[in-house]
């Protein structure tokens, strides 16, 4: 039987409607003990309204040595932006 | 030669995150610095802990809970900032253990009255919190985040420190006393938290200019000092440094010579406590491996079922 308590990531929703947070990591045998464990580690001054945990080996990560590369795509489309575009003066609900 | 990525990063106050590119004199750096800060919050759990079954009231009971409690979670939470750097938590209650690892010196001195509960929230609390707030803006991502979060929740400990000393500054003259005696004994060992004078900190050079550090030993401590030195004049405590003037000139309050010979003896395991505290963690460590392994086998129990 191994001894070792499994890592799991915690990300906490501090109010209805807003995203949830990455807030750091719990050691627990389980997702019942990983969920409480974050409970009483990250939510002490009510911080949250919802936890999700998930196992720290199941998060697959971009690597910052390529991330240049990697979101170079987006770089050069400012037309994606609204304040690319040419509006006559006074127009307006646009 | 053009700079690495990692200079460029420093240069720019940028954050350094775990899977960057960092120098291992970095990495071993912080290593040593967050584990240290990390032990430092468990083991000082323990001179606190000793006054929660003997606490006056029911509330000064709730308080304290919740402040142990409070340190346990930033233990915590430097423990996982620590394990981004590629240490295990094992490895770090190992090197604790075996005494490689150090913590804060501060907490190998007894808590012998109810007053020094107090002197600690509003002294080494007060202290830590000087160190904490310049360390939010460290260069290690994940250790300023979680000094950021263990600084909105470290202000309730100084003032619940404060209050249990002001509560007896106004008491009888034998709790006056106490809390003068407190005053009197946990004043230098918390000065002495900030370190060696910055001439002497062979360290600090590098973890300054690699941003790990932001302010030196001494300009850290003399801004302690500047800040706590009214708080006791207020409730009329005398702070225990006969040398103690307000500066016009500088603007700060100097302040006689510290006892190094004492703050080396302490570090090096000569202080009142040491051996007890250590040997304490281990046996709270020991007699808990059966929970350990209770919550392994019924997590491996429940798995078995599902896949049978």
């Amino acid at each position: 039987m191994s001894n070792h308590l499994i890592l799991w990531e915690v990300f906490i929703q501090s109010k209805v409607n807003l995203p949830y947070k990455h807030v750091g990591n719990v050691h627990a045998s389980d997702s019942e003990m990983a969920l409480q464990n974050a409970r009483d580690l990250y939510t002490r001054r009510n911080e949250g309204t919802s936890i999700w945990v998930v196992e720290s080996k199941n998060i697959i990560a971009s690597n910052p040595d390529e991330s240049e590369s990697f979101f170079d795509p987006a770089n050069d489309k400012i037309y994606r932006h609204p304040t690319f575009y040419d509006l006559p003066d006074g127009v307006k609900h646009i | 030669m053009p700079n690495s990525i990692f200079e460029d990063k420093i240069n720019k106050d940028l954050k350094i995150e775990p899977r960057d590119e960092m120098p291992d004199g970095y990495r071993s750096h912080l290593i040593r610095q967050m584990s240290q800060h990390a032990h430092s919050e468990i083991i000082g759990m323990q001179p606190e802990g000793n006054w929660i079954t003997r606490a006056p009231s029911l509330r000064s009971k709730m308080i304290l809970l919740a402040k142990v409690q409070d340190e346990a979670g930033h233990g915590l939470y430097l423990y996982s900032a620590c394990e981004t750097l590629g240490i295990t938590r094992k490895q770090m209650i190992e090197e604790l253990q075996t005494g490689k690892a150090k913590y804060s010196s501060i907490f190998n001195y007894p808590t012998l009255t109810w007053a020094d509960i107090g002197a600690i929230g509003w002294l080494v609390d007060g202290a830590a919190i000087v160190n904490q707030v310049s360390l939010q803006k460290t260069s290690y991502g994940p250790y300023s985040r979680a000094m950021i979060k263990i600084c909105k929740e470290e202000s309730f400990h100084q003032r619940q420190g404060y209050e249990i000393i002001c509560t007896l500054a106004k008491g009888t003259d034998e709790q006056k006393q106490m809390a003068q005696d407190a005053l009197n004994r946990w004043w230098w060992p918390s000065i002495m938290m900030f370190g060696p004078h910055d001439k002497d900190s062979n360290r600090s050079e590098k973890a300054l200019n690699w941003k790990i550090k932001r302010e030196s030993n001494d300009s850290l401590r003399q801004s302690f000092i500047d800040k706590t030195v009214p708080q006791a004049e207020l409730i009329g405590l005398k702070v225990p440094d006969d040398k103690l003037i307000w500066n016009e000139k500088t603007n700060h309050y100097d302040f006689g010579d510290i006892d190094w010979e004492e703050f080396w003896n302490v570090v090096n395991g000569k202080g009142l406590c040491n051996k007890e505290r250590i040997e304490h963690h281990k046996k709270a460590h020991n007699e808990g491996e059966w929970v350990r392994k209770a919550a392994v086998a019924y997590s491996e129990k429940k798995l078995n079922k599902k896949v049978a």
